[in-house]
């Protein structure tokens, strides 16, 4: 074998994947960048609150009451004198546990859910999308209540409801893009080939779906972060004195005209998070999108 | 004096990563009952050139870089949008290649008919209305009267290819510009398409632009020919001229890749491969409603190494067949025997082990690779999945098939939309190689090429044909590709096989009145005769 041949099967065997590719152009995208480095720095911070928070959780002082922004207190304090940043880095474990947990339930459920069912088609299809219509139809209230009712109250609970309600969308819009992928002669390639159904929709047809998806989840996250500040609002969801960003920008819409800080701050870090996601989902459809590619 | 003058035309295209030539510096000219057909490739700039004319090049990105363009003695150039739109459609008119975009489908043809005439003419809607029904009449629509209120999806391609040429001829023009007007189309209703443009052009004494990539398709009717490459005229003459004395290279080349030969009768073993029986493939219609019999009781031999040629038209149920071969479609009723085994029987492994041994060779290269995987991806998966090769080895069997169908090896890591048609269509032709088959399946592998890349592409399909030793299904509408290329030819219509025999026997003594017509629609028959 010549050193030629050698390189070029070398040059052949280095990463080839799509992925791979992606986060190459990812990378470049400098918006995208930045957003991933604030989720991932959120994250952590949200992990290590326990040990880096500036005050305890139950720490309060009633007799400083709502206190702006201070030296001891950064944000300030609640009417209940409890540190706000402090309260802000607990909410926000929950808020983006909630947040990326059900967004990756409802990501998992809905994709394998509308791939196979516009994969498979016919009577299959039918049956499966009636589900999702029938689920659709369904007030999403009193199907949280009814859980709630049932198993009682808790976070995972939580998790579950909310990602069981965002699938539906997730798997109409997978089923859509399969359908009109599976007339492609690419996939009678790959049928003829002999691929089982299973490796051809995780090769085939999902890498080439992604697109919508994508933008769609980045989508998804802070509709769900609002769902729990919503559902917590009505008292299903977190409890105090457990508290969520959604939860502390609705404490903090209440008070709004006495102390603003109160409802500034949680909505600057919702919002962050927001821009954060949607910088990064933008710059992942790009860079997924070998098409786009500029190099 | 001619009716256009172009001198030194030159269009570019500025993008983000440089200036592109499209059209760099050309002269012709049109003159009055006269047919002018500008031929090239794709990305030749034989159509930019053109719609510069009418100003339907997009600016930007687009940019006229100098020249003139004298219709009857005005620049359109130099003409302001406003001036340029009283031109179009009135004494310019354009016919495109696909019919069925470029017809309103919410609008009755009717309707359609008589806008151009409404707007430029402001006529009363009777007076339009008769007049849309004679041109109709005159561009070969049967019953006129009742039709006139259809809809476009209720023709056919060669009708609406109809109804758009009597659209462009509603308002007189002097010049009819038609890009690829044909190509679309079966070969009869080319041959009809053809014939109608060239009678309407000497009834009416017009000018003609004929815009093509297949010199043979332009063979009967032009007078004159221009042929471009990369931007540039190569070459320009009669008829005659060009075709029996062509002198440049790129125009000899053009000649030389319309195939004209039959393939030599391959004597040896006659022991099928293949055996069809009875084959029915009809699609359901739902309810209460009859099936669409695709393939209707259709048995054939493949021997062992033949190339059988599928010849059609669109409909006649040619891929279809293929298809049911292979198990893409669902099979009615019949018989597929693959080496003594009925191939329609098998299930789960077995037919996973079947499917090693045949592959197929798709029409659309666009649409045959996952734009999402790479040259290397595409190919490394059959060869994984049939344990050809195993994880370390894989990477050279990938090069071997990339040697092997002509691709450089640099382009391993590269995404389908990098490569050009051509360069595609061998990627999936070493797709279909790799999982080593006996039988391939080629289902109109070149219709969607240029001309000369055609010709490469069955040259590389008949020498790995050989090296691979395969029998092939070759589908096609192209008669004179499939002569070229079969043993054998059998004669589709309608779902049923209407005659067989050698490419000579066919050519030569054809003997059922469908088959007669097929060859009588033949582009550039004049040239051979």
């Amino acid at each position: 074998m010549t050193t030629q041949t050698i390189s070029d099967i070398a040059q052949a065997e280095q990463g080839t994947s799509l992925w791979k590719d992606a986060w190459l152009r990812l990378r470049k995208n400098h918006l995208a960048v930045f957003g991933l480095v604030l989720l991932v720095l959120f994250v952590i911070i949200a992990v290590l609150t326990p040990w880096i928070a500036p005050y305890s959780y139950q720490a309060q002082n009633l007799e400083l009451g709502a206190s702006p922004p201070s030296a001891a207190h950064w944000l300030g304090t609640d009417i209940f004198g409890r540190d706000l940043m402090t309260q802000i880095m607990y909410g926000g474990r929950i808020s983006l546990a909630v947040g990326f947990v059900a967004t990756a339930v409802a990501l998992l459920i809905g994709v394998t859910w509308g791939a196979v069912a516009g994969y498979v088609g016919g009577r299959a299809d039918a049956v499966m999308m009636r589900l999702v219509d029938i689920l659709y139809a369904l007030p999403f209230m009193i199907f949280i209540v009814l859980l709630t009712v049932v198993f009682g109250r808790n976070m995972l609970l939580l998790f579950l409801a909310i990602g069981a309600v965002e699938w539906l969308t997730m798997a109409r819009i997978m089923r859509g893009q399969v359908q009109s992928l599976r007339q492609q002669e690419f996939v009678e390639a790959a049928i003829s080939l002999g691929l089982s159904p299973a490796t051809l929709i995780r090769r085939h047809l999902v890498p080439n779906a992604l697109g919508p998806i994508i933008v769609y989840t980045t989508l998804t996250i802070p509709n769900v972060m609002l769902l729990e500040a919503f559902l917590s609002f009505l008292g299903l969801g977190i409890q105090p004195p457990q508290t969520s960003w959604g939860l502390l920008i609705s404490y903090g819409a209440e008070t709004m005209e006495e102390f603003p800080w109160l409802l500034i701050f949680p909505g600057v870090a919702l919002t962050l998070t927001l821009f954060s996601l949607n910088f990064l989902g933008d710059g992942l459809r790009d860079a997924l999108d070998v098409r786009g590619a500029k190099d | 004096m001619s009716l256009l003058e172009v001198q030194d035309l030159a269009v570019s295209f500025v993008t983000r990563n440089g200036t592109n030539t499209a059209v760099d510096g050309i002269s012709f000219g049109v003159e009055l009952g006269k047919i002018t057909a500008i031929i090239g490739e794709s990305g030749s700039g034989k159509s930019v050139a053109c719609y510069s004319l009418l100003g339907l090049v997009p600016m930007p990105p687009g940019r006229i870089d100098g020249g003139r363009a004298l219709f009857e003695g005005r620049d359109l150039l130099q003409l302001g949008e406003s001036e340029l739109r009283k031109i179009r459609g009135r004494d310019i008119a354009m016919i495109f290649q696909d019919p069925m975009t470029c017809l309103n489908p919410y609008m009755t043809i009717g309707k359609q008919l008589m806008e151009p005439l409404l707007y430029h003419h402001k006529v009363t809607g009777e007076v339009a209305r008769a007049r849309a029904l004679e041109l109709l009449e005159e561009v070969g629509i049967r019953d006129p009267e009742s039709t006139i209120d259809n809809f476009p999806h209720q023709f056919s391609g060669g009708m609406r290819q109809r109804v758009m040429i009597a659209m462009a001829l509603i308002n007189e023009p002097k010049l009819l510009i038609a890009d690829e007007p044909t190509t679309a189309l079966d070969v009869t209703i080319q041959a009809q398409i053809l014939k109608l443009i060239a009678e309407l052009q000497h009834k009416r004494d017009i000018g003609v632009i004929f815009i093509s990539h297949d010199l043979a398709v332009v063979a009967d009717i032009a007078d004159q020919i221009v042929v471009m490459k990369q931007g540039k005229i190569v070459e320009t003459g009669n008829r005659e001229g060009i075709f029996h004395n062509a002198q440049h290279p790129y125009t000899k080349k053009l000649l030389a890749a319309i195939p004209t030969d039959s393939k030599q009768a391959r004597p040896g073993t006659v022991e099928p491969l293949i055996r069809v029986q009875n084959l029915c493939t009809w699609f359901e219609q739902g309810k209460g409603k009859e099936p669409v019999k695709a393939v209707n009781n259709v048995s054939f031999d493949i021997n062992r190494g033949e190339v059988l040629g599928l010849v059609g038209e669109s409909g006649s149920g040619k891929s279809t067949i293929g298809r049911s071969i292979l198990r893409l479609v669902h099979v009615t009723s019949g018989q597929v025997m693959f080496d003594g085994t009925d191939v329609t029987a098998l299930h789960g492994g077995e037919l996973k082990h079947m499917r090693r041994r045949m592959q197929m060779i798709f029409q659309d290269p666009f649409a045959s690779l996952n734009p999402r995987m790479t040259v290397y991806d595409t190919l490394a998966e059959p060869l994984l999945l049939h344990g050809i090769e195993d994880r370390k080895s894989v990477a050279q069997g990938v090069l071997k098939l990339m040697d092997d169908v002509g691709l450089a090896r640099a382009f391993v890591r590269k995404y389908p939309h990098e490569f050009s048609g051509g360069q595609r269509q061998r990627i999936a032709i070493g797709r279909a190689l790799a999982t080593r088959p006996e039988f391939i399946v080629a289902d109109e592998p070149v219709s969607a090429l240029d001309v000369t890349i055609q010709a490469q592409i069955l040259d590389l399909m008949q020498q790995l044909g050989r090296e691979y030793g395969l029998t092939m299904l070759f589908v096609s509408h192209d008669l004179a590709v499939v002569r070229h290329l079969a043993d054998r030819i059998l004669v589709l219509y309608k779902g049923e096989v209407v005659e067989q025999g050698t490419g000579t026997e066919l050519f030569e003594s054809p003997q059922q009145a469908y088959t007669q017509r097929l060859l009588q629609s033949i582009p550039g028959r004049s040239l051979h005769a």
